[in-house]
């Protein structure tokens, strides 16, 4: 019987529940001391003078280390295409190697202790004096500094087709408008830690991270070893959302410490420590202007960008990704802009691009909906393409269609009055909304080993990251129903760079990639077995292997060795780009919601949701649902309360803990229906076109048409606060 | 967290004397706000008396219908006390509506009246802040302060207090009684917590050698209609970024008693004594509503990013007592 598609219960679930998981930060070394960041509070210049002597005295300090006695950090090398390992740099400072001052928050010396509680103390009387140089911090002041940002061969920085801005001019009937995100942040509920143990000059680490291999090759360079004598782990990873793709100082500095004082040491970021020390998400300021006939045929459409970075880093995001491929218009403009600013970089946050993207043209559509007259989702159909609007390449698996059918249906949305301020319900105005989930597909290369033993069970061995999505579950599901053994046979075996090479955990790519390898090696496992069978009989694997005396039978997908690694990498890179000519592949959905506004006070609380997606094969029916949920639920985030607030004074972080960023809590969250197609993708293994950033997409557009639709009022700067609506 | 020395009073004698005779002393309640503090490294006692053994947790009637709540009752025990939500149903409804569950299971009535601002300038130690550090200016001025004061501000702070308990205790009239080896004194609500003038980090009247002993909540017969509203950025655990306490008696139309104050918008909690004269005697209508909520805001004064504020505040008083008056003090 197959076991994928159902809810089966997660396989990590229970040492979880119990605590008995251990987290990064939780592994206990003989002699392991402490560590704590000393953030730098400015955000350009020179560190004139450390005033270390107080921190020193506290009782129980093993080292306060700086710039000045720090040993030697190598520079993070360039990325190149056979040191992809590079992304993962954070940034280009070299943490404790300079005086220099890149960003407000750059870590400036760290304490290392016999307890965390005097290394927190010691770190709080470092004193620093510096001389301050001029800084760049305030985005919005820099918007007519930004550049055209560069693209890849996977994401070009501008697109265009026909010329849109001509169309617009002549389009029947047009808008024109400005929406602004802020930066936000993960808020990860693990904060991020690092265990590091040397022997010798071979470094363990334990750490919270979704990059294992990445991190592994990347420590190894800093501290000028072999990879083969890094070893990182990370079983347990309590969430990531991106913030834990890339290399921050934590980890380079715990090993460091680690290195300094011949200790383990642990260095577990206080949540303070993480907005200073992890990048976060770059605010945006967007422009949509759509052109179209009376009858709602878009005739132009442009969507552009501008976002930042850091100086010393930070990853440009494809906020007009989903443009290129929602909608079917005559004349489409796209560019992305950049401007680097004195901040710590920005980083990859759940569905780069595309969560912020989303919010400005599926609010942009919506409004032209109104001037139309038109049902929101009527004019989504009356546009929606059936090629790749920019080049007309295929479509690998598009469903909008259904979705929104089966969304509309299940929503009520024929219940609702177009009109805005119409619905009520009691003192509340009620309104409904809708906008368009869309995220790009990927899969990349992943080793797999699997092992079947003689007594029945199997080992499936690969080193990818487990951060809540359910990873070893779903992989556990795939090798079950591939070999036709029973689920709980299977072992999976994850978290550790001493098992086959696994991609990292972004992209929403894992399940997929995994699972290209896993149905790789058990059909060479099931091929060798066959073979073995033909020689010396046997009709069940057990019996096949005790006939031939083996303990186990075990076949591999892709090759550790360098040489193995290198040529895998380049025939999947060929590969990738060869299906992205060819085909357009995303998991998309249908996002609807109802909102109560409070008339007096402008009060939003989201009552209804539902989401219906397209993510291709489901796996397993609950840790998917559970995810685009997750995803719904930080997209309420984003849309009514997220906010991390840079002072453009001073570019330094004020609301750097829970207290003051503010997620949605339980009572802002309503219940969330979750509902899927499930119908395979033919150009991805199993099927599968991913669940982890789909969610998020499309959730802050379909509040902000809800809100209007409540109340009559446009909000197009997140998040709708209630003050945008008095 | 500097390394403190803690001591566990047995009585109040022995907390009193020790606070008395020693420097750095902090009387640790419930710990909500002080530990976070010292974890900030804002508050760095050199001596933690705890005070939870202390037998300061009674809630008594007293003669004439007030009743008296000692400094130690749980913020969760007085939100349930019979007594306290049908004479004062706005007191049980503010303190519903401050922190969490688990936080109100911790937080003593004493504690929540010292509690000190949110003002993310206060809480960062890179920067000037005159509460925290007297002297070195005030960073919130010109930067984020959409959590800021509209009423009550100086050029030296513009912090609001963050209390829901002291907003409902302010319109109530309480009485802090508060004792110290010279004796016990009976501090006015409207007198415990100070504007911050020039001395920002002088909060209340509370001297350094002084306990809070209890509150007293005097007889409000017209508190048996009231309700507490708040108005803030998510829909639990946050603080206000309007607030509004009030109590109203209406007789053929017209408003013969009214009690009002506000939180969020005050470097105090707020009593809004401007709009209660304009209701007083007014018709209890929609416009009389608004005409005494501008009473009061006339002397607000917001920058550009807490203005909203004098418009929420308008529309929250106009909206409570509208309540009030169409669904009493059903919460």
């Amino acid at each position: 019987m197959t076991v994928i598609g159902r809810p089966l219960d997660r396989v990590d679930g229970r040492v979880k529940t119990t605590g008995a998981a251990r987290f990064a930060a939780e592994h206990p070394y003989p002699g392991l001391a402490h560590a704590a960041l000393v953030p730098a509070t400015i955000s350009r210049g020179r560190i004139t003078t450390l005033h270390t002597g107080e921190a020193s005295a506290v009782p129980g300090v093993i080292a306060v280390l700086t710039h000045l006695n720090a040993p030697e950090l190598k520079p993070a090398p360039k990325v190149t295409p056979l040191r992809l390992s590079s992304l993962v740099s954070g940034t280009s400072v070299g943490y404790l190697q300079t005086d220099e001052v890149h960003w407000d928050g750059q870590p400036i010396a760290v304490v290392v202790a016999e307890t965390s509680a005097a290394a927190r103390e010691a770190a709080a009387l470092v004193r620093a004096d510096y001389a301050p140089a001029p800084a760049m911090v305030d985005f919005a002041a820099a918007e007519a500094d930004a550049r055209p940002q560069r693209g890849n061969p996977l994401m070009p920085g501008e697109a265009k087709k026909g010329d849109a801005e001509a169309a617009l001019a002549a389009a029947p009937v047009a808008l024109d408008l400005r929406y602004t995100t802020p930066p936000h942040h993960h808020n990860a509920l693990e904060p991020h830690a690092t265990t590091a143990v040397w022997d010798g000059d071979r470094l363990t680490v334990h750490d919270a991270t979704q990059a294992i291999d990445w991190f592994r090759a990347h420590l190894a360079v800093r501290f000028g070893i072999p990879a083969a004598d890094v070893r990182v782990l990370a079983p347990f990873v309590g969430g990531g959302f991106g913030g834990k793709v890339s290399i921050w100082p934590g980890t380079i500095l715990a090993a460091l410490a680690a290195r300094a004082t011949g200790r383990p040491v642990r260095l577990a970021l206080t949540r303070e420590d993480v907005y200073r020390t992890v990048g976060g998400r770059t605010p945006s300021i967007q422009r949509v202007a759509l052109g179209a006939t009376r009858d709602g045929k878009l005739t132009a459409l442009v969507h552009t960008s501008v976002t930042r970075t850091g100086r010393v880093g930070g990853l440009p995001e494809q906020v007009t990704s989903q443009s290129r491929h929602l909608y079917d218009a005559e004349n489409i403009f796209l560019r992305q802009s950049i401007v680097p600013l004195d901040l710590l970089s920005n980083t990859s946050m759940r569905a780069p691009g595309e969560s912020i993207g989303t919010f400005a043209l599926e609010a942009a559509i919506d409004e032209l909906a109104c001037e139309l007259d038109l049902d929101p989702i009527e004019l989504r159909m009356r546009n929606e393409p059936a090629v790749n609007p920019m080049d007309g390449k295929k479509f690998a698996h598009r469903m909008l269609r259904e979705a929104y059918a089966v969304g509309a249906e299940r929503f009520g949305w024929h219940e609702r009055d177009p009109r805005p301020r119409s619905m009520r319900d009691g003192r509340w105005l009620v309104g409904m909304g809708v906008a368009s989930a869309y995220h790009p597909s990927w899969r990349f290369a992943a080793n797999v080993t699997v092992r079947l033993s003689a007594d029945g069970t199997v080992l499936v061995r690969c080193g990818f990251q487990e951060m809540g999505m359910g990873g070893a579950t779903a992989q556990a599901q795939i090798a079950a129903d591939a070999l036709g053994v029973p689920f709980e046979a299977v072992r999976v075996e994850y978290g550790d760079s001493a098992l086959p090479m696994s991609p990292n955990a972004g992209g929403s790519a894992q399940t997929a990639s995994v699972a290209g390898g896993v149905l790789e090696a058990c059909g060479r496992l099931k091929r060798s077995l066959a073979a073995m069978a033909r020689r010396t009989g046997g009709d069940t694997p057990e019996t096949i292997l005790r006939r031939a005396n083996l303990p186990y039978a075990e076949a591999a997908a892709g090759s550790d060795t360098r040489f193995g690694r290198i040529s895998g990498q380049v025939r999947f890179m060929a590969n990738l780009l060869r299906e992205q000519r060819r085909w357009v592949k995303a998991a998309s959905g249908a996002q609807f919601c109802e909102v109560r506004v409070d008339p007096d006070t402008g009060e939003v609380r989201v009552s209804r949701w539902l989401g219906v997606f397209d993510i291709g094969t489901v796996v397993n029916a609950k840790t998917a649902a559970s995810q685009l949920r997750g995803g719904i639920v930080m997209g309420l985030g984003m849309a009514l309360s997220e906010e991390t607030l840079v002072d453009p004074r001073t570019g330094r972080i004020m609301n750097a803990g829970l207290a003051e960023y503010h997620v949605p809590v339980h009572a802002d969250i309503p219940p969330i229906e979750v509902s899927f197609l499930d119908d395979p993708d033919p150009t991805m293994p199993l099927g599968i076109l991913g669940a982890g950033e789909v969610g998020i997409t499309g959730v802050a557009a379909a509040v902000a048409n809800a809100v209007h639709h409540a109340t009559g009022t446009r909000v197009r700067d997140l998040p709708i606060t209630l003050d945008k609506l008095l | 967290m500097r390394s403190f020395s803690y001591l566990s009073a047995p009585d109040v004698e022995t907390a009193l004397r020790v606070i008395a005779d020693g420097e750095g002393v902090k009387f640790l309640g419930g710990g909500t706000n002080l530990v976070d503090l010292m974890r900030e490294g804002i508050e760095r006692p050199a001596t933690v008396v705890d005070i939870t053994r202390l037998p300061l947790t009674g809630i008594e009637e007293l003669p004439g219908g007030g009743v008296r709540v000692g400094a130690l009752v749980r913020n969760s025990r007085l939100a349930a006390d019979l007594l306290i939500r049908t004479r004062y149903p706005v007191l049980a409804q503010a303190v519903l509506h401050g922190a969490s569950a688990q936080l109100r299971n911790m937080a003593t009535v004493g504690g929540n009246l010292l509690q000190r601002t949110r003002c993310l300038y206060f809480y960062d130690g890179a920067a000037a802040c005159n509460k925290r550090a007297p002297g070195s200016g005030c960073d919130a001025i010109g930067g984020f302060s959409r959590g800021g004061a509209i009423l009550g501000a100086s050029e030296h702070c513009v912090a609001a207090h963050p209390s829901d308990m002291a907003v409902a205790l302010a319109m109530l009239d309480a009485v802090v009684e508060v004792e110290s080896v010279r004796g016990v004194r009976r501090i006015p609500i409207a007198d415990f917590h100070r504007l911050p003038g020039d001395t920002p980090h002088i909060e209340t009247a509370l001297a350094a050698d002084e306990l809070i002993t209890a509150v007293e909540l005097p007889p409000v017969p017209v508190a048996a209609n009231s309700r507490y509203r708040k108005v803030r950025d998510r829909a639990s655990y946050a603080f206000a970024l309007v607030s509004v306490a009030a109590a109203l008696n209406v007789e053929d139309g017209v408003v013969t008693e009214a009690r009002l104050a506000l939180g969020g918008v005050g470097t105090k909690p707020w009593r809004a004594t401007e709009a209660e004269r304009a209701l007083l005697g007014a018709p209890a209508t929609e416009d009389a509503f608004r005409r005494a909520a501008e009473a009061e805001l006339a002397a607000a004064v917001a920058g550009p990013q807490n203005a909203f504020k004098i418009e929420l505040a308008r529309r929250t008083i106009v909206a409570t007592l509208r309540r009030l008056l169409t669904e009493g003090s059903a919460a």
